[in-house]
């Protein structure tokens, strides 16, 4: 049985419907890439897997126990950690406080402390003391990703990872996923980067409108299907 | 001279007393952003609360204030997590509204409980004893409760920068869903907020109720002083806060000095100043 599991998953914002029977699988220890579109749908499945948007309990399974009905502390507190889009680090905290409050609610031991945490980004280690919000957009991609790792989770979920980054840095930050999947840790990244999610994921969803129009291992998906099922139309 | 020197120590010394009136205000607001307006009437139910302890138990008041900590803790904390959490939002009228509907019901309560009696917490020797500092004579309890202040404001500061729980209340004060994403549980920290704010409020009694009389309805006037040392000091800072009160207390003590009539006014006046002066207070780069 997956580790993750989302059951005909449906959420809305009111009125507005946002995903359609959404059904995904994430194995212990898999990385999986959920790519689409703006409005496709994939955010609003990253904040109703952490408890952010409610669904109904039995369309999110994790490690065989129904969650979708579940606040985001308790999501949290069963190891499903989250970097939001935006990053959202705490302009109040300093970098090494948003690090800390990341096991605020789950501190657990496990391969991630501050130390090893400064020891894949050592530019944090020197910025420990400045504001969080201070520091560049690649660093506080760190911070944030640092954050979530803080935890140890079972499940990170990284949202929008490279939005708004520069190239290097989008590879800098792409370059700890080896790291992370050394630590057994599962991983849902969500991306509207193609080709930066097929170098690292085990298998890809495409969301197109709320539903998964696509799904496979990257090398089992052809350039124009992705692009059908991203897009809505062939190349 | 002479003179001059003992108003303004008199001042600091009576500043202490409204930043202790202000600092659970300003911790309350600085988390929550919710304005309490029963805050004054909540000190004068503590300054009961000690008053029956020392009465009904024929405890000394230090010790019927640290009984009564905890209890108005609990009070606190169910307050803010049955009442006041289902008023947080984006409007500001609903936690306005139902803390003023909850100040008239305290007063009213206290009124039907201890009749509208001015009463005092006797503190013996303590209330009369003094110490010379070459030419100017300091009271005990004004220096205590002065100092109460300095560590009331050096312990919240502490737990503010210094403790998991701290860094808890300044991440939900920040983002609200984020923190809910590190496993913090807001309507928690927002009801342990108002318990601590209550410990305050308890400490801030103790002295209310033993420098002065007090009876039911005077904490409307208590919240004002609360307000203006906030709002002098600038909105989230507790030192700003702690120097607020010692603005209103010289200003105060400076009015008495010249024609007693003008105490009060003259403690408004300096809140009016620095408002024109420094319209977000005294210490703006704490402000959030």
């Amino acid at each position: 049985m997956a580790l993750l599991e989302t059951r005909g998953l449906t959420a809305r914002y009111g009125d507005f419907q946002a995903l359609f029977g959404v059904e995904m699988a994430l194995e212990a220890g898999e990385t999986i890439a959920i790519v689409g579109a703006n409005g496709a749908g994939k955010t609003t499945l990253m904040r109703s897997i952490s408890g952010v948007l409610k669904n109904e309990a039995s369309q999110i399974v994790f490690d065989g126990e129904p969650i979708g009905a579940l606040a985001a502390p308790d999501v949290m507190a069963r190891g499903i950690a989250m970097t939001p889009e935006g990053r959202k680090l705490f302009p109040s905290l300093s970098v090494e406080e948003n690090l800390l409050i990341g096991k605020y609610g789950r501190a657990v031991d496990g391969p991630w402390s501050l130390q090893t945490i400064y020891g894949l980004f050592p530019i944090l280690r020197e910025r420990r003391n400045s504001p969080g919000t201070a520091l560049s957009g690649g660093q506080q991609q760190m911070v944030a990703i640092g954050r979530a790792l803080m935890s140890n989770p079972r499940v990170l979920l990284f949202d929008e990872i490279s939005l708004g980054l520069a190239p290097v840095i989008i590879r800098d930050i792409y370059a700890i996923f080896p790291r992370i999947r050394e630590t057994g840790s599962s991983v849902v990244i969500v991306e509207q980067d193609i080709g930066q999610a097929m170098k690292v994921a085990d298998r890809l969803y495409c969301m197109m409108e709320g539903r998964i129009t696509l799904s496979g291992a990257p090398a089992s998906l052809t350039r124009e299907a992705i692009h059908a099922a991203y897009f809505g139309a062939t190349a | 001279m002479t003179s001059l020197i003992d108003v303004v120590v008199q001042g600091v010394l009576l500043g202490g007393l409204y930043a202790l009136f202000a600092a659970g205000l300003s911790l309350v607001f600085g988390i929550m952003r919710l304005v309490n307006l029963a805050h004054g009437d909540l000190i004068v139910l503590a300054a009961f609360l000690i008053l029956a302890l020392v009465t009904k138990l024929g405890l000394n008041p230090f010790v019927a204030a640290l009984v009564a900590a905890p209890i108005m803790f609990a009070l606190g904390w169910v307050l803010q997590s049955q009442v006041l959490n289902r008023t947080l939002g984006p409007d500001i009228l609903p936690p306005l509204l139902v803390t003023f509907g909850l100040s008239i019901v305290i007063q009213n309560g206290l009124l039907e409980s201890f009749s509208a009696d001015s009463r005092r917490i006797s503190t013996g020797s303590l209330e009369t004893a003094s110490l010379t500092l070459g030419s100017v004579d300091i009271g005990v309890m004004p220096l205590l409760t002065f100092l109460s202040a300095v560590a009331v404001i050096v312990g919240l500061n502490q737990l503010f920068y210094r403790t998991a729980l701290g860094r808890a209340f300044r991440a939900t004060s920040d983002d609200r869903v984020t923190a809910g994403l590190m496993g913090i549980r807001p309507d928690r920290i927002f009801a342990t907020a108002t318990g601590i704010a209550m410990v305050v409020v308890t400490i801030a009694a103790l002295y209310l109720g033993a420098r002065a009389n007090f009876d039911p309805t005077i904490g409307p006037a208590r919240l004002i002083y609360a307000f203006e040392a906030v709002i002098i000091g600038g909105l989230g800072s507790l030192w700003g806060t702690l120097a607020g009160g010692v603005v209103i207390g010289v200003a105060q003590t400076a009015g008495a000095a010249v024609n007693p009539e003008w105490q009060i006014l003259a403690g408004h006046l300096a809140f009016v100043l620095v408002l024109l002066l420094r319209p977000r207070g005294l210490f703006p780069s704490a402000v959030n």
